[in-house]
């Protein structure tokens, strides 16, 4: 007896948005099917893997990482330019984390120096991070805001304690926006629907219900993903449609596996691949759950990642 | 299509006997629908009723055992397609392959390997489930050899054998008769021989296809032949197709009831590139495969899979919780910051990996509070003052510490710091960061 394949169709869709401009602007989302269910709808964009670089060089990463950008790091341009044309990137993700009133302190002034610096040497789109320091991301993100003004950067990450400035700079300045809450579909839901009811137009959002690293809570984020886009597809939720983010290399660099040396964990395993493997299997996770941009830290997760992606296409 | 209760009901003695351990039988029809009751358990039931719920009340997956004894592995019966509506039942296997051409010495490692690849993780022990042996060879006499170097070697480890010939399937299979083997690679042109040889051998038969299509007509032609334990491949091999076929499978299975792939699926995911397999294996994982065939093992490789393997299927509507007691982190001497948090698996996952990350060594006290988050615990009424300062005590950590005692709170529950004081007599109760990302600096400056 032939197969009857049963296949789902969907009222909703995914905001189809582009970042960055120019020759190497990149489009996300646009798909109305599940991650990578290309057999039975239009999945018309790959997902997008941005590099992570930092305004101050990454004392806090382990070796495994650190080592590859030794030389680069001590200029975030040097780093994002090392990315772009020594390993492909497509997409850099500024993280201004010497913003924080505990790392360097820089002011917002300062941290508009270096978008600007960075806008002016690279031709890839580029995502404004701040420190995650609610109070202090409102300004430092009103600054960068107005630097990256009419370059289609996205600009986040807005949370619920700021996101008043967070939105008004995004919009004043014309930029896409990062949208983060923790791991609650509710959260995010709500954190969108306040954005968009002070004008912000919902299909220049992305969602980032918080990432998480394997073996760290990622089946809360996985889940929640997951939950997002039915909501967003099956239930045609415009509030849930806005491409999802996963900050995966700063939540995976973090734990035990991708630190600990392999003569403490004898039963772990090479300690090089094990970070790697750890950064590339939390973010192929996301994608599956539904995932559009990735913000990876090793060029050899970030390549796995990326034939996997290539292996999607059937 | 499943049937409801009160349509299996009808069906049933209706003699309210209790040998099926319910009350009535309409109460034993109702646990038959919800599938949390075998119609075995009905001792009365005619013939006829039999055939009908047999075919309803079986679940949608059909369930099969890999391998025998402890280390058996059951697959299938899954209800769901997201595990957010409700937990993935049986973890997938992990298989690694051993080709009948490898040497003798490259056979034993790889059996030591499999052997030595158990690890216990937050509780579980985990392990490489099974060896899947693979006639590279086209040789019948070097496939048996393979299969009784195994059997021999690794009596407790479950195999799959992987031949398109009856011959080699015959003569492998003498050495798993009853153990819960795999015979992989049915297809149309052995089918009837492979069915006969699983049979003969109690194995379960893995049906080889080249598409969803012929997959389904494969099983129904084995089933025909009188097989009932099946594992099915459709040909899926890039990820892209294993994300395809595996959804078409699942949702035809379970929203559809199609019998014809309700069987556990078989994936094998071996790929040149290590970190490529590692990527498409976890796709299999997350998205219903119930057995991964590997090409290799590797320790970074089996915990990343281990891993992910145990999230995915971790029941969603239970928060996971890690055990009350006191963590050390680092090597903390008498005079380390003492601090306390709840023990959401989440919650403790993130301030022990914050304290590791500020690189001073500390305790961490993990309370009971059933799971929840700190805010939630203290707005519930498990995270009081009475309840930390009786778990300090009994603890026994006084003994352990040095000249002050002073215990780090986390800041949301700063309101508790007085009470705690007032219960804990000669303790100092310091209010921590907020946010476990505000530790790093926090033990930093105390260090300092």
């Amino acid at each position: 007896m032939p197969f009857t394949p049963p296949r789902e169709s969907y009222s909703g869709k995914i905001f189809e948005e582009t970042i960055g401009s120019g020759p190497k602007a990149i489009t996300v989302g646009g798909e109305n099917v599940l991650p990578f269910h290309s057999f039975e709808g239009a999945t018309p964009h790959k997902p997008v893997i941005a590099f992570e670089v930092q305004d101050v060089p990454p004392e806090d990463w382990p070796e495994v990482v650190k080592e590859v950008y030794k030389g680069v790091s001590g200029d975030p341009v040097t780093w994002a330019k090392y990315c772009i044309e020594k390993l492909g990137a497509e997409t850099i993700a500024l993280r201004l984390v010497g913003t924080h009133p505990d790392r360097q302190n820089f002011s917002p002034d300062e941290a508009a120096e270096t978008v600007r610096k960075m806008l002016a040497a690279i031709d890839v789109p580029l995502i404004i991070l701040g420190s995650q320091h609610a109070e202090k991301d409102s300004s430092v993100l009103i600054k960068c805001a107005e630097a990256a003004k009419g370059t289609n950067s996205v600009l986040g990450k807005a949370q619920e304690a700021n996101h008043k400035t967070i939105v008004a700079a995004a919009m004043a300045n014309d930029l896409k926006l990062i949208a983060m809450s923790e791991l609650d579909i509710n959260l995010s839901k709500q954190l969108n629907i306040l954005i968009t009811q002070m004008g912000f137009d919902k299909a220049k959002l992305m969602t980032d219900p918080m990432s998480s690293a394997l073996s760290y809570g990622l089946e809360y984020t996985y889940s929640v993903m997951e939950r997002i886009k039915l909501a967003a597809l099956a239930q045609n939720d415009p509030t849930l449609q806005p491409p999802i983010l996963a900050d995966v290399g700063m939540m995976v660099w973090k734990v035990k596996e991708t630190q600990a040396p392999e003569a403490d964990m004898p039963a772990w395993g090479s300690l090089k691949d094990r970070g790697i493997a750890w950064e590339a299997v939390t973010a192929a996770s996301f994608l599956i759950a539904g995932a559009e941009v990735l913000i990876m830290r090793h060029p050899d997760s970030i390549n796995a990642v990326k034939k996997f992606i290539a292996e999607m296409e059937v | 299509m499943a049937l409801t209760g009160v349509e299996i009901f009808k069906l049933l003695p209706k003699t309210n006997c209790k040998k099926c351990g319910q009350p009535t039988c309409l109460a034993f029809a109702m646990k038959l629908a919800q599938r949390q009751a075998s119609l075995d358990q009905c001792p009365d039931v005619s013939a006829e009723a039999k055939q009908k719920l047999g075919e309803a009340s079986a679940p949608p997956i059909r369930p099969i055992k890999l391998g025998t004894g402890d280390r058996a592995v059951k697959m299938g019966e899954e209800t769901v397609l997201f595990r957010h509506e409700k937990k993935f039942v049986n973890p997938c296997a992990l298989a690694v392959a051993m080709k009948d051409t490898a040497s003798g010495a490259d056979a034993q490692k790889l059996i030591d390997a499999v052997l030595g690849s158990e690890i216990d993780r937050v509780g579980q022990k985990l392990r490489i489930d099974a060896i899947a042996i693979t006639n590279d060879s086209g040789d019948p006499g070097k496939f048996e050899a393979m299969a009784k170097l195994v059997a021999e070697k690794a009596p407790a480890v479950a195999v799959i054998l992987s031949t398109t010939s009856p011959d080699a399937a015959e003569a492998a299979l003498k050495h798993f008769s009853n153990k819960g083997a795999v015979l992989y690679g049915a297809n149309a042109s052995n089918l009837d021989a492979m069915a006969a040889w699983a049979k003969a051998a109690k194995a379960t038969l893995g049906i080889a296809a080249a598409s969803l299509d012929e997959l389904s007509d494969l099983t129904e032609k084995a089933k025909a032949a009188g097989v009932e334990d099946m594992v099915i491949d459709s040909g899926a091999r890039k990820a892209g197709e294993i994300i395809r076929d595996n959804t078409l499978i699942r949702r035809a299975a379970i929203k559809k009831n199609v019998k014809s792939v309700g069987y556990p699926v078989i994936t094998f995911a071996m790929r040149d590139d290590n970190m490529l397999e590692t990527l498409v294996a976890s796709a299999a994982i997350a998205k219903y495969s119930s057995i991964v065939v590997l090409s290799s093992m590797e320790k970074w490789k089996d915990l990343a899979l281990f891993s992910l393997r145990q999230n995915i299927y971790t029941d969603p509507q239970v928060p996971m919780q890690v055990e009350q007691k006191i963590y050390k982190i680092g090597e903390p001497g008498p005079e380390a910051p003492f601090m306390i948090t709840t023990n959401f698996s989440l919650t403790y996952f993130i301030v022990s990996g914050e304290i590791e990350n500020s690189k001073v060594p500390a305790r961490l006290a993990v309370l009971d509070s059933e799971g929840l988050s700190v805010l939630t615990a203290w707005a519930a009424g498990k995270f009081t003052a009475s309840k930390i300062a009786q778990f300090i005590k009994e603890s026994g950590i006084e003994g352990e510490l040095g000249g002050t005692k002073e215990l780090i709170i986390p800041g949301y529950v700063a309101i508790l710091s007085g009470s705690i004081e007032d219960k804990l007599e000669g303790w100092k109760i310091t209010v921590g960061p907020r946010e476990a990302n505000g530790l790093p600096a926090f033990l930093k400056s105390r260090v300092a």
